[in-house]
Parts: structure tokens; C-alpha cells; sequence
């Protein structure tokens, strides 16, 4: 790289209050190349990228755009600058059409008027380039998030970005969808945009970048081109220390041990129909398929969160009947769901609030024990290794990781002899998934039965003993210990002998 | 994030603004008040301005409850209304059977209590069994209850019959050690909500049911009921505050208990509680009631501003309440 950068850090420092997140970060972005941030969750990622994006200043060092330091007072110079970054929370207005969104503050006028005719032609081509196929009229709220991460883009494209900053772009999206989102950031890096972007995912790391910049607790470890870097080294350069032994052993699961859970002919209207499947004492079953296959659905439909009918439910040899979450609970069954943000966790309070929120009835018959609560939190923060600045900080703030572990705590506190896993380590950093599955398993080695849903891959290959495929709301197949391949469950996802692969609502 | 967390104590912090605003503006009132004239804090003033305070506070604190569950009623005041003309026609249709004695009084005080309950069991069901918006549904149960109360008083006034009001004066008037009964009914019902809302699960079941009712649900809170109990309970209460008002005047009409609504959501939000819910507190809606009665009692008490502008001061403390809670959230 002898060109000079489009956009630069240099010896950037930021502090919050006392606190300083990122000590001399040097980072240089170049036209038509794609590169890669990575590190933990607090590594310093996100900051980074907001300094370069002109979100915030930094409390140290310069930004440099076309090799002279600029000052960006807001965004809006950013934007100007041709820098656009895209968040993982979307940034658009959820009542307002995909049109009006990707227009929203330039929208092109004739006269007075708005240009319809105009913004509607160059939403379609916008769209068009990215391969999304969602109406320009259609409801920001009616969208999936892939498809919102679609039009984030189509926005970004609108705005001729000369620099493009993306903060975990795939966490969201189904392998189709990622390969759909790499072509468009091949073709970006041809037309000669600089792109950054972030992921946990690090074999994608290894697909589509350039150059790749590791992040450890607010240092940059490592850079370089990433042609020259394994996964294994890139993973180990993340977390300091070995992490090659990602998924704990499996100790197999004995034919005749006893049967958990039976679920025969369950059915969720609209999602899914006819499931049957069991589980056993010791398992870890793992639930593929694709995004909207029915995979959450079904388990919310079996733990009462939703509507649904079936032929029976056994549990412990006991026919269960579940009207409301709460007698799932009663009987041992917990379903941890896929978003924390949303159904998770309450942002706005603390720890404690949110650990004992589903378990009150153990806190006191009816006035609460404060202190017993307490106490169940330093437990909870001991055993889960939940890291957060102090006692009371509000759960929002926390990282992504910890706020996983707040809530598998949550779950935990519930003591369940079944627990249902619902993407349980979406978007955290590789060392806390490290302790997320030993935990599974030593949960499942003390006997409990355990079943994991996931979109990713290796996660579901690594940590299952046996797997169950989904494919738009029925059971695709089942593969056992040692039927267990990528090839197969992408088969079975796909429905053997379909030409075509299903659309991914 | 790479120290551990370390435990520590709770309750030690410094208070902030949103904890010490509404007290210091209570007591900047109290001060004004006692400057600008002497009978202010006089035994027979605070008693005043206390037991008129308790039915617009009583029926705050229940309005804590629904907003901090992240509902809203706007019904409360026509309710008193048609309660309190309820309660005289049953009475004076029971009078010629009972005669004057307690037994009518207590069959009064138990149809209010049973009409609040039912009419706030038809708003929560409305509300979460069909899913109507609680602006909507109590926005139209305030006009049905409005024009019920009309119609029942003929366009005019009910009125308690002489002999009944006479007994029944003492309910409002009399009490235990010179505290009035709606001063002590007042300090009951706070100091059961307070518990209720800070240490019991329902508390926290409400606080959680407006702050996400998707985390409440997935967290097996039974979010329906929870919304179903908060407006009950405040159409109880409403019952309540109206048993404490018809021996005050004796009557009812078209003209009773209006805008109460507003003052008691006005009291709840300059208490601190947060109007889209997810947090509240039932000591601030004390004292959220405290200054807007105050306020009222010191345009009274002096001729420096004109009792007229009550309601502009009034409006002027709720948008300032408001702005102050803003502040505390961009702090954070």
C-alpha cells in the first residue's frame, strides 16, 4: 500500500470521564480495498469506528481525510465527507417507506414539490444493486432485518460514500444474504470506495478482506494484510490465548439413556405444523435451518409464549399441557430467546431487576428481599464471569457478551431441567462464546437436556449431538452423532432435490 | 470493561436532581407560602390544604400504577362523577327502608367501591383483551361516564338527602386527633401503594410491563393481568375518593370532579414517574399533588398574583417537571 489513505487515524486516544477506551490507535483506510476490525466485545471496535465516521471527536490525535487532520462537529461533516457508516441497530424510521428513507433529509424536489417519479426511479436502481427485492413503497416496519440491512446499504450507495463503514453488516443475515451483501462490497471496492467493517465471524474476515486490524482492550495488536494471517492466529491474536478448542468435547450420548422431553405433532399457526421430536438426558440437540424457517417460532409455540396445539407433550414421563409461560417454567422448561435487546433484557434497569424479573416468586411471598436479590447477583456475577463497570449500571450499557450472560443467568435462575437456547451467542466476541458452550455442556453433562437453535454453522456443528433441520415450518430431517456434516444440513435446509433455494422471509 | 465488577453498596449514592427536584420544589412553595403570609403554616390552613388534596391524591396513586404499566386513564374524574350520583340515588332510594344510620353509609361506601371496580375492570379489559389504545378507550368511557351523570341528575344536581348528609358529614369532616378522615384514608392508601410499587413483585411487574412488555411476557410475567389489577385498582380508588367527597358537599352534578383527570396524571408526572411508563414512585406523587395543591392555596392566601392564573403556574410546573426528567435521561 503506497497510495495514500482516504481517511486515516493517527495516534487517536478517547476517554470517557476518567476512563480511556482507546490508547494510540493508528488505522489507515484506502480506496478500493476492504478492511477488516476485529476483536472482542469492548476491544475498543465500536469507538473506533465512530471516530472515523465523525460520530464522535477524539480526545487525542487526528483524523486525517486525504492526508490533512480535519474536525468533524457531527455526522452531518462525516456524510459531507463522503463517509457513511452503517449501524447495527438500523438507523431508519421504521414508519416511513423504504423510498422515503433512503431520500430522508436530501429528498429531490421539482419546484416546491417532491420528485416522486425521480426518487422512486433511483430507489429501484439502488435496490436493484444490492439484488434486494423489496418494494420502494413497502413499510420500513414490514422488513426483515436482512432486508433492512439491504436498504441500509441502497442508502449508504446513495450517498456516493467514498468511504463506507459497516458495524457487524452479516450478524443479522443468513449466509444467501451474506454472499448477496459480499458481491456488493466487491463491486464497491472496484469502483474504488474504502470500506471497513467489523465482524465476529472470522472466516468471513478471511473471504473478503484486504487487510485486516486486531483490537485488544483498546490497543491495536495486530495489522496487516490479512492474506498473511490464519483464522486460528487472527482468533488467537483477539483473545490472547489459545482458543483453538472452541466447542468442548462430546462425550456422546448413551442410546438408552432416558428420554427428556417428547414432542409429538406440534403445531404453531402460521410458523410451523406437525413437529415431532425428543430429547434426551444428557443431549444437546441442535435445531437447524434457515432464518424463518420456523425454528423460534416452534420452540416459543412449545414453551406457551405463543399460541399453539399438539398431540401431546411429554416431560419426565409426565404429559405436560402448557396454557401460559409460566407453567413451562414450573414444569422445568425455559426458553432463552434470540433478542436480548428487544425480549431479553430491560435496558433501562440494572442487573438485579432484570435477574430476578421472571423469579420473583423466590424472592419473598410477597414483599421482596432485597438483599436476597443482591445476593443471587454476586452469585450470578461469579458464575457467568459477567463483567460490567459497576452493580448498577444499566443493562443497556453493557456489552453485548455480558448482557448474553445476564440473561443466561436470568434463565438459570429458574433452575430448568430442559432449556431451549435461542441463538445464544449472536453477536458476541469468540471468548465469551468459548465460555457460553462449556457451559451448555457442562449443563448437559449434569444431566440436563439441552437444545440449541442457531444460523451458524460451526456453532451447530460444534456443539450438538445430534440435529434437527427445519425447513419452512417442518421437520427438513434429523442427523445423528455421526451423520452429522455442512453438507448434509445444508441439503436438508434446502429440501432435498429443490432447484431453487426458498425465499428467506 | 476489563475490571471486574466489584459489589456495592446500594442506597449510598448521592440523590439525583430527579429524586431531590420535586422535594426542593416543595419546599421553595412551603417557604414562598410561610414568607408571604403568616397563617400559612397555621394547623387549620395545612389541614385545608391536605384533606382537599386527598381525593385528587388518592386517586394518583392508583394513577401511578397504571402509567407506570404503561397505560393511562383518562376517565377518572367523569367516573368520581357518576360514582358520587351513583352512591346518592342508591342512598336515597335505600332511605325510606333504613332509615338514617350506618348501614347506609356502609351500603353507600360499598356500591362506590363495587362501581369503581367494575368501571375500571371494563377500561383494562378494554384495553388489554381487545387491544384498544388506553388514550382511546378512556378518552370514550370519560364521555360516557360525563354524560351518565347528567343524564341521571336530569341535566341538574343530585343531592343527598338532608337528614343523611347531616350523618354522614362527619366522614369528611371529623377524624382521629384533629386529622380529618381524607387525610388519614389519604396516608393509608400511600403508604400500602409505596410498598406495593417498591417491594412486591407486582410493583416490579408493572415497572416491567411498561418499560418492555415484550421482556415481561418472555419473562413470564403475565402481562394482561398486570394491566388488568392497575386499572381495578384505581377504579377502587376513585371509589374511595368519591366516599371521602359526596359528605363534603352533599351533591353531584355535570360539573363534579372535572379536568381531576388531568391533575392526578399531572401529579403523577411531576412525582417523577415517567409518562410512556416503565418507572415510578408513589412518594413523588405525593408530593406531586402537594405542590399543585399548594400552589392553588397560595394564590389564595395572597393578592400578589391573581388566584385566576391558578392553572397557567399549574401548567408551568408540569412542563418544567417534564424538561427536568429529559435532563436526567441525556445526563445518563
Amino acid at each position: 500500500m503506497t497510495s495514500r489513505p482516504v481517511v486515516a487515524l493517527s495516534s487517536v486516544s478517547k476517554s470517557f470521564g476518567p476512563v480511556e477506551v482507546l490508547h494510540g490507535v493508528n488505522l489507515a483506510l484506502h480506496a478500493g480495498s476492504v478492511h477488516a476490525l476485529i476483536g472482542e466485545n469492548g476491544a475498543g471496535k465500536s469507538t473506533t469506528m465512530k471516530i472515523l465516521a465523525g460520530y464522535q471527536p477524539p480526545s487525542k490525535g487526528t483524523v486525517e481525510l486525504d492526508g490533512t487532520p480535519v474536525q468533524f462537529d457531527s455526522l452531518q461533516d462525516g456524510e459531507a465527507a463522503g463517509i457513511v457508516m452503517i449501524h447495527q441497530e438500523f438507523n431508519l424510521a421504521e414508519q416511513l417507506t423504504v423510498e422515503q428513507n433512503i431520500f430522508l433529509g436530501r429528498e429531490l424536489k421539482r419546484g416546491v414539490m417532491l420528485n416522486k417519479a425521480e426518487m422512486r426511479k433511483r430507489t429501484r436502481e439502488y435496490l436493484a444493486r444490492v439484488a434486494c427485492d423489496v418494494h420502494p413503497d413497502a413499510l420500513v416496519s414490514s422488513l426483515s432485518n436482512s432486508e433492512k440491512q439491504m436498504v441500509e446499504i441502497a442508502k449508504a450507495l446513495s450517498r456516493n460514500a467514498k468511504v463506507l463503514i459497516m458495524d457487524e453488516p452479516t450478524a443479522v443475515l443468513t449466509n444467501r444474504e451474506t454472499q448477496v451483501l459480499f458481491k456488493q462490497v466487491a463491486a464497491l471496492r472496484e469502483a474504488g470506495t474504502a470500506i471497513l467493517f467489523t465482524s465476529h465471524k472470522l472466516d468471513e474476515v478471511a473471504e473478503i478482506s484486504d487487510q485486516v486490524t486486531i483490537m485488544r482492550d483498546g490497543d491495536v495488536v495486530h495489522a496487516g494484510p490479512t492474506s498473511e494471517m490464519s483464522e486460528d492466529a487472527m482468533a488467537t491474536a483477539m483473545v490472547g490465548r489459545d482458543v483453538s478448542d472452541l466447542y468442548p468435547a462430546k462425550p456422546g450420548v448413551p442410546a438408552d439413556a432416558p428420554v427428556v422431553l417428547d414432542v409429538k405433532g406440534l403445531h404453531v399457526p402460521g410458523f410451523a405444523s406437525d413437529v415431532s421430536f425428543y430429547l434426551r438426558k444428557g443431549e444437546i440437540l441442535g435445531i437447524g435451518g434457515l432464518i424463518g424457517s420456523g425454528r423460534t417460532e416452534l420452540m416459543e409455540g412449545l414453551a406457551a409464549l405463543r399460541p399453539a396445539t399438539s398431540t401431546s407433550v411429554t416431560m419426565f414421563d409426565k404429559l405436560a399441557n402448557f396454557k401460559r409461560p409460566g407453567d413451562a417454567q414450573k414444569a422445568g422448561l425455559c426458553y432463552l430467546t434470540e433478542d436480548r435487546k428487544l425480549r431479553g433484557l430491560l435496558l433501562e434497569r440494572g442487573m438485579r431487576e432484570n435477574l430476578t424479573l421472571a423469579n420473583l416468586h423466590k424472592f419473598g411471598g410477597f414483599m421482596l428481599d432485597r438483599r436476597a436479590e443482591e445476593t443471587a447477583l454476586t452469585e450470578a456475577i461469579a458464575e457467568f464471569d459477567i463483567r460490567a463497570g459497576t452493580r448498577d449500571v444499566a443493562v443497556g450499557n453493557m456489552s453485548g457478551g455480558n448482557q448474553q450472560k445476564l440473561l443466561l443467568a436470568k434463565v438459570m435462575l429458574s433452575q430448568p431441567r430442559v432449556l431451549i437456547v435461542d441463538e445464544p451467542t449472536r453477536g458476541i466476541d469468540i471468548g465469551t462464546k468459548q465460555q457460553i458452550y462449556a457451559f451448555l455442556r457442562g449443563l448437559a453433562d449434569a444431566g440436563h437436556g439441552i437444545i440449541v437453535i442457531t444460523s451458524e454453522m460451526p456453532e451447530l456443528i460444534g456443539l450438538a449431538d445430534r440435529i434437527m433441520v427445519m425447513r419452512t415450518g417442518r421437520v427438513g430431517g434429523t442427523l445423528g452423532a455421526d451423520e452429522i456434516n455442512e453438507d448434509a444440513i445444508v441439503r436438508l435446509s434446502m429440501g432435498l432435490g429443490m432447484e431453487q433455494a426458498p425465499k428467506v422471509a | 470493561m476489563t475490571d471486574t465488577t466489584k459489589p456495592q453498596p446500594s442506597g449510598l449514592r448521592m440523590p439525583s436532581m430527579s429524586v431531590l427536584g420535586p422535594i426542593i420544589a416543595l419546599l421553595v412553595l412551603l417557604a414562598i407560602g410561610a414568607a408571604m403570609n403568616s397563617n400559612f403554616l397555621s394547623a387549620a390552613n395545612i389541614t385545608n390544604v391536605l384533606a382537599r388534596s386527598a381525593f385528587i391524591g388518592i386517586i394518583a396513586v392508583g394513577m401511578t400504577f397504571v402509567i407506570t404499566a404503561g397505560g393511562l386513564d383518562l376517565s377518572v374524574g367523569s367516573m368520581a362523577a357518576f360514582i358520587a350520583g351513583l352512591m346518592i340515588l342508591v342512598m336515597n332510594a335505600a332511605l325510606p327502608s333504613m332509615g338514617i344510620g350506618i348501614p347506609i353509609i356502609l351500603l353507600g361506601m360499598v356500591t362506590a367501591i363495587i362501581a369503581g371496580m367494575l368501571a375500571g375492570l371494563l377500561n383494562g379489559f378494554l384495553i388489554t383483551t381487545l387491544g384498544i389504545e388506553a388514550f382511546i378507550v378512556t378518552l370514550g368511557s370519560m364521555g360516557i361516564y360525563r354524560s351518565l351523570v347528567t343524564w341521571l341528575a336530569d341535566g341538574g344536581t343530585l343531592s343527598l338527602d338532608f337528614g343523611l348528609r347531616t350523618f354522614y358529614r362527619p366522614v369528611y369532616f371529623d377524624g382521629i386527633l384533629g386529622v380529618s378522615w381524607p387525610i388519614i384514608v389519604f396516608a393509608l392508601v400511600v403508604i400500602i401503594g409505596e410498598f406495593i410499587m417498591s417491594r412486591t413483585a407486582y410493583g416490579r411487574h408493572c415497572a416491567a410491563t411498561g418499560s418492555n412488555e415484550h421482556v415481561a411476557h418472555y419473562s413470564n410475567v403475565n402481562v394482561r393481568r398486570t394491566r388488568l389489577i392497575s386499572y381495578a385498582a384505581l377504579g377502587i380508588l376513585v371509589g374511595i375518593a368519591t366516599i371521602m367527597y359526596v359528605p363534603r358537599l352533599g351533591s353531584a352534578s355535570a360539573s363534579t370532579g372535572v379536568l381531576w383527570e388531568l391533575e392526578a396524571i399531572a401529579a403523577v408526572i411531576i412525582g417523577g414517574t415517567v409518562l410512556k411508563g416503565g418507572f415510578g414512585r408513589v412518594w413523588g406523587t405525593v408530593i406531586g399533588v402537594l405542590i399543585l395543591s399548594l400552589i392553588g392555596n397560595i394564590l389564595n392566601l395572597t393578592d400578589f398574583v391573581s388566584p385566576y392564573l391558578n392553572g397557567a403556574i399549574q401548567g408551568i410546573i408540569i412542563i418544567l417537571a417534564v424538561i427536568l426528567q429529559r435532563e436526567r435521561k441525556t445526563a445518563n
